[in-house]
């Protein structure tokens, strides 16, 4: 069990290789590293929302997206200190079994936003185990660039909820300063986004 | 409403005004006081109760229905509350709607002595994290109760906790 998989998989371009058409979902991204490669990667699209803080609260929210929206794809990206911070909602999820919600954590074993001290994904936490034993069906684990295809074949299919973990190398995430006022970004995204 | 009705009266009272209010998530978890609210909310087909792990989810789960257009009302028993205020960051720093149900416990009568610090923190707690609480003691109340909560949660907009108090419910015998 602490056999865990490398990393050898760089975060920066990630995301584009993960999901070639954005504008197809609607996109949430935990706080720190995962909400600056987002918030990077789509420039602050209207269909992200990103946090800044309530730290484990990226896959609920997710969640309740996916269930009022349920004709919308929904996906969250976080990273591993924040969905361990509420690894419990992973069997919200599984009970909930919405069939719009993917969950992709960007792992790079460390809390970043606090200096990077060891998370437990660096030391026995395996979170592909972690998901299948909450009930989550669909698993993927990749941490090297020639599992990259794979990976986007397993994300566009439309089998779900699904889990896919992805071991990157510790490093900084994109250099990007998103808007911090969550009153605005949620006016923004529900004149965007809201039934 | 007699002065005399039962959980089950008084859950469908709140279940058909919310589910009029156009609330389709009910996020919960499980407490004597909400078993009635869950099932008429698994029963309905307007509606869906989602069974959390911890009271936290919910509030980030009532956001996310929000920002596409829905709504939720988190049912919890009052120890919940504990584990909820950062994840109220959201609802006061996004002013999110957010409508919280509280069944007491620790309040009133309560005979477990384990409940009462929680039970006697939770209306600082939420008003610590900028929730309103609305409380509920008699069966004369409730119904203007639930009113107030749904108007200050879906019209105003805000952050706002209907508290059923032991009085209200009746204190768990052991």
């Amino acid at each position: 069990m602490t056999d865990l998989p490398d990393r050898a998989l760089d975060r920066h371009d990630l995301l584009p290789h993960l999901f070639p058409n954005p504008d197809d979902y609607l996109l949430l991204a935990g706080l720190a590293g995962a909400a600056k490669d987002t918030a990077a990667w789509t420039q602050e699209a209207d269909n992200l929302i990103t946090l800044g803080g309530a730290m484990g609260g990226a896959v609920p929210m997710a969640l309740g997206m996916a269930l009022a929206a349920p004709d919308r794809k929904v996906v969250v990206l976080t990273g591993d200190g924040e969905l361990m911070m509420n690894a419990g909602a992973l069997a919200t999820v599984a009970s909930a079994a919405p069939q719009n919600l993917t969950i992709v954590c960007i792992d790079n074993g460390q809390h970043g936003e606090t200096g990077g001290q060891a998370g437990h994904t660096s030391r026995r936490t395996n979170l592909a185990t972690l998901a299948e034993g909450s009930g989550i069906a669909s698993v993927m684990t990749i941490s090297a660039p020639d599992e990259l295809p794979a990976a986007r074949d397993f994300l566009a299919d439309d089998i779900a909820p699904k889990f896919l973990w992805v071991r990157v190398t510790p490093g900084p995430p994109a250099d990007y300063k998103r808007n911090w006022d969550l009153v605005e970004c949620r006016l923004r995204f529900r004149r965007a986004n809201a039934l | 409403m007699t002065a005399t009705s039962t959980r089950a009266e008084w859950s469908k009272l709140i279940f058909d005004k919310l589910a009029d209010a156009g609330v389709t998530l009910f996020p919960y978890v499980p407490d004597f006081g909400n078993d009635d609210l869950v099932k008429l909310a698994e029963a309905d087909n307007r509606t869906r109760a989602v069974l959390l792990s911890s009271e936290q989810e919910g509030v980030a789960l009532c956001a996310g229905a929000d920002l596409v257009g829905g709504r939720g009302v988190l049912l919890m028993q009052s120890s919940g509350v504990g584990n909820c205020p950062n994840m109220l960051s959201l609802i006061q720093g996004g002013r999110f709607p957010m409508l919280m149900i509280v069944t007491m416990r620790g309040d009133y009568g309560e005979q477990n002595p384990w409940q009462y610090p929680m039970g006697q923190a939770v209306i600082p707690v939420l008003e610590a994290m900028g929730i309103q609480c609305i409380r509920v003691e008699r069966e004369d109340e409730l119904e203007q109760a639930v009113d107030a909560s749904i108007s200050a949660a879906f019209v105003a907009e805000r952050g706002v906790a209907l508290i059923l108090t032991q009085k209200f419910l009746g204190a768990k015998a052991f």
